[in-house]
């Protein structure tokens, strides 16, 4: 058990590791080399610079030293990072780290709801489903679930502003909140955070249902799945001999049984739900950090760029990294299995 | 009885050891059970469920209208008929309407489908082979080998798969169908070699596989008749599965105006053509939004319903009730093991 702690916890830092290494040789070697680029463009608009300042306006913004050999370039690359300096954007001309401090917030805030809320549905649609399996309720909601499960989150979301926004203007069709909000958290004044986050809420409203409305069908489905498996085992068939409450084997025998094996499901979603904001937020023009990555992109913003990519993938490897280590601890079951894994 | 009396007085002279099976298939038999022990009894088993049956003539649909659509149907051009006309509005010289540049609708789909097809079958095939060849290679060989592949395997599948595309598209600008199928589906392959690995692993306990290897067979033999079988209707699902993987990261990417396009318009370039053309604001234009979404969820939708339907060649079991040349001596295959793998965490 102990080796495979070890042996997680080191697969995790190679990731990251080899996530990093992707993103420098991505920065420095591929065409159109942005430090190259850079360097001319600064060589060109100001001629009185000496060779050591421009470098060292290189170094700032990309970090990277762009005439040192590439294994020093490298190891100040990863220096940098370790240091949280991810380099400034080109275009902003702010540090990395500072714009994505700005929109993770959001990104978390609009993927925790829309998690949560799709888990819930999910699952209790799913227990549902497997309980009556066969009948209309199941047949209809499963065909209802893989409809869902089988249109991109972003079509719903087109849809979704389409209809909502622009035809019916129920709801906004872009921004974090109205212009004329003042962004207010604090527990001294309750009433005006209220009726921020309430604003909040509503401009990220779409944006949540078009990932829920996917991802509920997806839980649903896998806990359709598991409950009719768990429905199938023997000592359900004890426990009901043993004359306990359906409500009390509903709960704690097929419920428990079932949901387990989706923790980890959940953990890994968690991590990848950052990743999974890059196309809805442009949707919804949502300054998320999916968002700044579209943004990165289009104006050749290569810190900015590889920043958020850095920051999605350290949240997944660190999601996977806590599902592995914790699943032994609510699931005893996987404990005495642990070893082999 | 006379049958067995028979038999057992063959035994006592010593003949049955002596006996070869009377019944050596010839070539043709051969390729003829192989034929409906893959092809046909596969496809019984696909038609007798609804949801294979609607799901494959949607996929059959598209790829004849990607095949011949093309050669039949007008090209899309720029003021090739009035701008931004309704459906039908003028019979069917414009079927789905035009756009804000008079283009046909409908020509811009049909013409649109070969490139993704071919995308679609790059990436499948991209996916499939590596996936086969690394899980297989890791389940079987095991070791140090096992380890690194395995290593490699979950590097690449907690890398997040969309902005990892997103910057590999943007830095390589693939022109090419078959090169955008391939990025797409850059990490898709690592579920498919840990699930295989798996299940490679289970399949490589079973006798017959034990058998091959006191035999003396060598490895690549054994991979290719032994254990490539078992996974191989498994790996049809992975082909479709990547398929709409490769449907959903391209139209969002073409969207977003990542991946380049040339002379044909995309799907997803459609899609990003209306939203900035005002499709939203104007009920009037709804057609050209409705049509490129129309058309990617339908694909998607039979996709899904034809792996849905096709899990049930999972079951031996099924398989062989459908099967024709295929008799009762048919070995048994993966029992319980399929089955179990499925209910996975991941």
């Amino acid at each position: 058990m102990q080796r495979y702690y070890i042996e997680r916890t080191l697969q995790a830092v190679v990731t990251v590791v080899s996530v990093m290494s992707l993103a420098f040789f991505l920065v420095r070697l591929m065409p159109g080399n942005p430090a190259d680029a850079y360097r001319a463009e600064l060589i060109q608009n100001n001629p009185q610079m000496t060779q050591a300042e421009i470098d060292h306006r290189v170094e700032r913004k990309l970090n990277v030293l762009p005439d040192a050999p590439l294994h020093e370039q490298y190891v100040n690359y990863v220096t940098g990072l370790l240091r949280g300096d991810l380099g400034e954007s080109i275009n902003e001309g702010v540090a990395v780290s500072e714009i994505i401090a700005e929109a993770l917030p959001w990104t978390i805030f609009t993927m925790s709801i829309a998690l949560l809320l799709s888990f819930t549905i999910g699952i209790s649609l799913g227990a549902a489903m497997a309980y009556k399996e066969g009948d209309y309720f199941d047949t209809g909601f499963s065909v209802v679930s893989i409809l869902f499960n089988s249109i991109p989150n972003y079509i719903i979301g087109i849809l979704l502003i389409w209809f909502l926004g622009y035809q019916f203007e129920l709801f906004p069709t872009g921004g974090r909140y109205s212009t004329e909000m003042e962004p207010t958290v604090g527990l001294l004044e309750p009433i005006r955070t209220l009726t921020f986050l309430g604003d909040a809420l509503w401009h990220a409203a779409l944006l949540i249902l078009s990932y829920a409305v996917v991802a509920a069908g997806g839980w649903a489905l896998r806990m359709r799945g598991n409950s009719i498996q768990v429905l199938g085992e023997d000592y359900l068939r004890v426990a009901r001999l043993r004359g306990l409450s359906e409500r009390r084997i509903a709960t704690r025998y097929v419920g428990r049984n079932a949901v387990l094996p989706l923790y980890t499901a959940l953990l890994i979603a968690i991590g990848f739900a950052l990743g999974g904001s890059v196309i809805l937020e442009q949707v919804f023009t949502y300054p998320g950090v999916g968002y700044y990555m579209i943004e990165g992109l289009e104006a050749r913003d290569y810190p900015l760029m590889m920043g958020v990519f850095l920051v999605m993938t350290i949240a997944v490897v660190l999601g996977v990294y806590v599902a592995d280590l914790t699943y032994g601890l609510i699931d005893p079951r996987a404990q005495t299995r642990g070893g082999e894994r | 009885m006379s049958e067995r009396n028979e038999s057992l007085h063959a035994l006592d002279d010593g003949e049955a050891f002596e006996a070869v099976s009377e019944t050596t298939m010839s070539r043709k038999e051969r390729y003829r059970r192989l034929f409906d022990r893959w092809v046909l009894a596969p496809g019984r088993i696909v038609w007798d469920d609804l949801r294979a049956r609607v799901g494959a003539s949607i996929i059959l649909l598209y790829l004849v209208v990607g095949l011949l659509g093309p050669t039949l149907y007008k090209a899309p051009q720029v003021n090739q008929g009035p701008r931004s006309i309704a459906p039908l509005a003028e019979g069917l010289t414009y079927p789905l309407g035009t756009d804000n540049l008079g283009r046909d609708i409908l020509a811009q789909l049909v013409h649109a489908t070969p490139s993704m097809l071919q995308m679609i079958v790059a990436g499948g095939l991209f996916v499939t082979v590596t996936g086969v060849a690394v899980g297989t290679t890791a389940g079987y060989v095991g070791g140090r080998t096992d380890r690194v592949l395995s290593l490699l395997t979950d590097i690449v599948m907690t890398i997040p798969g969309l902005p990892l595309i997103v910057i590999l598209a943007a830095l390589l600008e693939p022109q090419n169908p078959i090169v955008t199928g391939l990025i797409l589906t850059i990490n898709v392959w690592a579920g498919l070699a840990r699930e295989i690995r798996s299940q490679v692993l289970s399949i490589s306990r079973h006798s017959y596989v034990e058998a091959s290897k006191a035999m003396g067979l060598s490895t690549p033999t054994i991979i290719v008749k032994d254990i490539l079988p078992n996974i191989m209707p498994y790996v049809l699902i992975t082909f479709v599965n990547a398929a709409r993987q490769v449907i959903f990261a391209s139209i969002g990417l073409y969207f977003l105006g990542v991946l380049p396009y040339d002379s044909v318009v995309n799907w997803g370039v459609m899609i990003d053509q209306a939203v900035s053309g005002g499709a939203m604001h104007v009920m009037s234009m709804a057609h050209w939004l409705i049509a490129p979404l129309a058309t990617i969820t339908l694909l998607s939708f039979g996709l899904i319903l034809f792996a849905q339907g096709t899990d049930r060649m999972f079951n031996p079991r099924v398989r062989a009730r459908h099967s024709t040349t295929t008799g009762s001596d048919d070995e048994p295959t993966g029992d319980g093991a399929t089955a179990t793998t499925g209910g996975g965490v991941r």
